[in-house]
């Protein structure tokens, strides 16, 4: 019984000097987003607007460029590389400082246009032979 | 001219032509005009940013596996390079194949024959068919794509299919061209090179071919190579028995 009021007081001495957990993005403990574009200005609308509907704007293009072979529309995940790619390692991906997954691993949204689209800029494949 | 056709703007052509030779140019014979309209017109043409493929057209080839020389891998070699194939796996068998070489021997004479096989791009598609999710699909003109956005890779497509067409990506990439995204856990197989097409370029393959065996062209249009090559030549659908119509054709086997 004692070692159980011991246990207690010792909780609540604890919940009482640890800090109020911080809110994400009020600019505590948490990064936030690294937004450096290379080739700033270009963007096919306001920041505003690509912030909320970029996902629906290239959502909607990929079914009419696959579906229908509609092509050369302003909105291409292509055309987001050739500005957004990192000027240091060329692509939109694969650490927190790329412009992708910067926001997405902030937000914690899962980001798969990657794992069949080509991040990098400018990309060449070599190819195989048989 | 005188076989039916879906685009008005080419009746109008034709219309045009035979109104010429009835205002005093003579028609040399029946359906040879004196000017021959439609000759000018390339293979393909590059389609206008922002109009869809049409159904109007049907994209096929023509292989010529006399011509296919043995032991020759260019249209493959081409093909990997354009689509960025270039997956390495311990099982060979797991790599992805959107073209091959296939020999067939004539077991009473020894007779060897060559040629590169793919997607037939069928007008009837089983793979398109059976898919569960509505990915495996034929474009307008006539070309057969996976939309990778929604398989799911079950591999139901790679059963139906009669040719052995597809592949299954079975390990992540991160080699992929920018204008043919690819990668695990979806089938794929050929896409006519799409996206060379769209832009009025031929296929990867049939650019490569060294011995010009390989033919691309619209199988509607009567005034293309593609389409009198076939006219006036004996060409085979593989397994036509199926009754699938693909557009791929050969000659020579």
């Amino acid at each position: 019984m004692k070692l159980l009021r011991l246990l207690v007081i010792a909780l609540t001495a604890f919940i009482a000097v640890s800090p109020a957990p911080t809110l994400a993005g009020d600019g505590g403990r948490t990064t936030k987003p690294v937004i450096a574009i290379a080739n700033p200005g270009k963007c096919v609308a306001p920041a505003e607007e690509m912030r909320r509907n970029h996902m629906e704007m290239l959502k909607h293009q990929r079914d009419r460029t696959l579906r229908a072979g509609i092509r050369g529309e302003p909105a291409s995940l292509n055309a987001c590389i050739e500005c957004h790619a990192s000027k240091t390692t060329g692509s939109v991906r694969g650490g927190k400082d790329n412009f992708c997954e910067s926001c997405h691993s902030y937000v914690a949204v899962k980001l798969d246009c990657w794992d069949c689209h080509q991040p990098k800029a400018k990309f060449k494949a070599a190819g195989l032979k048989p | 001219m005188s076989s039916p056709d879906n685009n008005p703007r080419r009746k109008f052509i034709a219309a045009a032509g035979a109104g010429v030779a009835g205002l005093g140019f003579t028609a040399i014979a029946p359906g040879l005009h004196l000017m021959a309209v439609g000759e000018a017109k390339a293979a393909t043409e590059a389609r206008k940013a922002g109009s869809a493929a049409s159904p109007a057209v049907r994209w096929g080839l023509l292989i010529d596996a006399n011509k296919c020389a043995p032991g020759c891998t260019k249209c493959i070699d081409a093909c990997h390079t354009e689509n960025g194939v270039s997956e390495k796996l311990p099982d060979a068998r797991q790599n992805s194949q959107w073209i091959r070489k296939i020999e067939l021997v004539d077991r009473r004479d020894g007779r060897k024959t060559e040629l590169p096989m793919m997607c037939q791009h069928c007008a009837e598609p089983p793979c398109v068919d059976v898919c569960p999710t509505g990915a495996s699909m034929k474009r307008a003109d006539g070309i057969v794509l996976v939309d990778r956005h929604t398989c799911i890779g079950c591999r139901y497509c790679m059963m139906a299919c009669p040719y052995k067409a597809r592949s299954f990506v079975h390990a992540p990439l991160t080699e992929q061209n920018p204008e043919v995204p690819r990668g695990q856990g979806c089938v794929e197989s050929c896409t006519l090179c799409v996206h060379r097409v769209d832009k009025g370029q031929t296929p990867a393959c049939v650019e490569s071919c060294p011995e010009g065996a390989m033919m691309f062209g619209d199988l509607n249009d009567p005034a293309s190579a593609i389409a009198k090559r076939i006219a006036s030549v004996p060409t085979t659908q593989v397994r036509a028995d199926l009754r699938l119509n693909p557009g791929v054709r050969y000659q020579g086997i």
